[in-house]
């Protein structure tokens, strides 16, 4: 096999788990802590991105664009936390699913009023619009690059705050056994909106890192949200860790399904059949992945203790 | 007292509908407003709406009544909506429709209703072919000429070996079986993509592929928002200047203006194919390129072009019967002669009611105020009809 081609798919494949991660981190705590399944987590997604595209726009800078969005983003979780999500906790799912779809279509709406129904394309500076030779022969785009530094960094700064802050603690106690850190007299409420925002904030700059290379569009949340959802199933709900092996493994299997399938296919089938098939079961890898995992641990890999 | 009220009012309406419908000739409009791919529909729209102002609101003394319809990117709502013109507008033409599925889904309550069905953009080998019906006209082409002329240009510019990407649906696969069946070259790799709910949009595998495969092109088809993304992805890869891209449908002038302003050079010369240019030289052409701009600020897309085609095709058959509409025979006699000012110029209809037509060469080139656009190069194919009119009993 042609090993410049294989490193430049494992990267591929990295970039695309971190993003993924960037967006389960999120999804997971709110889950696991606050047991509220949140199908609009995609929408702050989309509304990280279409800010960051306006502030860049302002500022003509794609940096003060992030800085500036992912504020912004964290903002409108928390508001949307404090008028709408908290009268929810004490529902059941349904009603969570329900709600929150709701919340999804509202939000479509809303970009569609606010920025048009045409997506929006965010430009990159010179700097990250080109290429890097990390080892001889391996040219891989900057800007992917930076993706997969920035959510190895969150990974890390993400990992530090859980095991090693008070705050941390109270989110893994919250995952563990809600119940008890209320009792022990735990502002939970407060805790709530924050993990919120913070979540709000993830997802947000995984859309930022993701519009420059597809662009900002309508609905573009909802078709990531299902493979999110798919990691932290995997990974264990509440699990920040379980979320980052579950994610960077989806995100291997998937790139590497898409890139050597075929190849693999073309062994066993006739060309035509293998170029029809290849891609359709290459959408399907991940969650064969999810079932078989399902079938073994039905918790994930790492649930967080005390469940 | 109320019911009889109501039926009373009832009686009006059916006694004064048919008396309003005769000074009116009703169009049905159906194309895609919500979702992303809103953006298309809304082109087809203006040029629609442009076309009617330009012929002063009246065709054959008739007034123009143009009713829009969403089919929301799916068959089943366009068919509801084709339904809804036919029975409940009683229209005289059903006509837009961008999307294969949807105008297959929606082509039989049209015609079984005996009202004509124009077709502004989709154009599946089912309709060229088996199902091509009396009453059916087409204002853009059928699926498979535009690849096919890609083929030819690759052929003429000696390309030797050819990487292609397209998504993994009915249109898709005919883009890509258009170009193989004229490429003469090798096929080096082929990817189709995941396309419909939750599309992909992130190409990085497949480019990694392509740049492994040391081809000497790369052959594209993403409609919609998907073009952009792949042509961003490409320059970011930096494949540009080492695998010369070939595209149909996927550079338009709904995609340059964001490439534009994303600042994607990497889409500047590359070719395509098609049957119209925003710079094709005729005057209808001219009028209705500095008409869209003039009112909407921007360049029209192919899809705009074929819309403005619609009306005009419409207005050359009202005219052929005086207003008289109930002669539905005279008017598609007048629509088969293709007798009205065209944007792509002169062209005939083949059996199938699909254009006869010429397909050039086109590159992206930046204009005289620096707006990227397109300018035909040559003539590719000339005078080219579908391969599916022989399978049509008409």
């Amino acid at each position: 096999m042609d090993w410049v081609l294989f490193v430049t798919q494992i990267l591929n494949g990295l970039q695309l788990g971190v993003l993924l991660f960037l967006l389960a981190s999120g999804l997971t705590l709110i889950f696991g802590i606050m047991d509220f399944v949140n199908l609009a987590h995609g929408s702050l997604y989309m509304i990280g991105a279409y800010f960051c595209g306006t502030f860049t726009d302002i500022t003509d800078s794609f940096f003060y664009g992030i800085i500036l969005a992912i504020p912004a983003t964290a903002v409108v979780g928390v508001i949307v936390e404090i008028i709408i999500i908290r009268r929810l906790y004490s529902q059941d799912h349904l009603d969570h699913v329900l709600a929150t779809f709701g919340l999804i279509l509202c939000f479509d709406a809303l970009v569609h009023f606010a920025w048009g129904p045409e997506g929006m394309a965010i430009p990159l500076p010179a700097i990250l619009d080109g290429q890097i030779e990390i080892l001889p022969d391996i040219v891989f785009p900057t800007f992917r690059l930076l993706i997969i530094t920035t959510g190895l960094t969150l990974a890390i700064i993400l990992y530090l705050v859980i095991t090693r802050t008070r705050s941390g603690m109270l989110i893994r106690a919250g995952a563990s056994n809600r119940t008890m850190i209320g009792a022990l007299g735990i502002d939970i409420k407060t805790l709530f909106t924050l993990v919120f925002g913070a979540g709000a904030a993830m997802a947000g700059l995984a859309g930022m890192m993701i519009s420059p290379i597809t662009e900002a569009s309508i609905g573009m949340g909802n078709d990531i949200i299902i493979v999110a959802f798919v990691v932290i199933i995997i990974g264990g709900i509440g699990s920040v860790k379980g979320a980052f092996i579950a994610a960077i493994l989806v995100g291997f299997i998937d790139t590497m399904g898409r890139s050597f399938l075929d190849t693999f296919l073309k062994l066993l089938l006739s060309a035509e059949s293998a170029e029809t098939a290849a891609p359709a079961l290459s959408a399907m890898l991940i969650y064969i992945l999810m079932a078989t995992i399902l079938i073994f641990r039905p918790q994930g890999l790492f649930p967080p203790r005390g469940r | 007292m109320f019911r009889k009220l109501m039926l009373l009012a009832t009686a009006g309406m059916l006694a004064i509908g048919p008396a309003v419908a005769a000074d009116k000739v009703k169009i049905g409009f159906v194309t895609t407003i919500t979702t992303p791919a809103g953006v298309i529909g809304k082109d087809m729209v203006d040029a629609v709406n442009l076309a009617v102002k330009d012929i002063g609101g009246k065709m054959g003394g008739l007034e123009v009544d143009l009713i829009i319809e969403d089919d929301g990117f799916k068959p089943a709502i366009g068919k509801q909506k084709t339904d809804k013109l036919v029975k409940q507008n009683d229209v005289d033409f059903v006509a837009g429709f961008i999307w294969s599925h949807v105008l297959l889904a929606s082509q039989k309550s049209a015609l079984d209703a005996g009202k004509f069905l124009i077709s502004s953009n989709a154009g599946p080998s089912q309709i060229a072919g088996k199902l091509c019906h009396k009453n059916f006209f087409s204002t853009s082409w059928q699926n498979d000429q535009t690849p096919m002329a890609m083929g030819q240009l690759l052929n003429q510019k000696g390309v030797k070996s050819l990487y292609i990407m397209a998504p993994n649906y009915a249109a898709g696969k005919d883009m890509s079986a258009g170009v193989e069946r004229v490429f003469k070259g090798k096929i080096v790799g082929k990817d189709l993509t995941k396309w419909g709910k939750g599309a992909q949009l992130d190409f990085s595998a497949e480019l990694a592929k392509a740049k492994a495969s040391g081809a000497e092109g790369i052959f594209v088809f993403y409609p919609g928002k998907a073009g952009g993304a792949f042509i961003k992805q490409y320059a970011q890869a930096g494949l540009q200047g080492k695998i010369p891209l070939y595209s149909v449908f996927t550079v338009d002038s709904i995609a340059l203006p964001k490439l534009q302003k994303a600042k994607m050079n990497g889409v500047m010369g590359s070719m395509m194919t098609q049957f119209w240019a925003p710079d094709l030289d005729n005057a209808q052409n001219k009028k209705f390129v500095s008409g869209f701009k003039k009112a909407y600020g921007r360049y029209p897309s192919f899809y705009a072009a074929q819309s403005y085609d619609t009306i005009f095709l419409i207005k050359s058959a009202v005219e052929a019967v005086n207003g008289n509409l109930s002669d539905v025979n005279g008017m598609r006699a007048a629509m088969k002669k293709a007798n009205f000012p065209s944007v792509r110029g002169k062209f005939s209809y083949g059996n199938n009611h699909f254009p006869i037509q010429n397909f050039y060469s086109r590159e992206v080139v930046s204009d005289a105020d620096g707006v990227w656009t397109t300018a035909v190069r040559k003539v590719v194919l000339e005078n080219h009809q579908d391969t599916y009119a022989k399978n049509c009993k008409m």
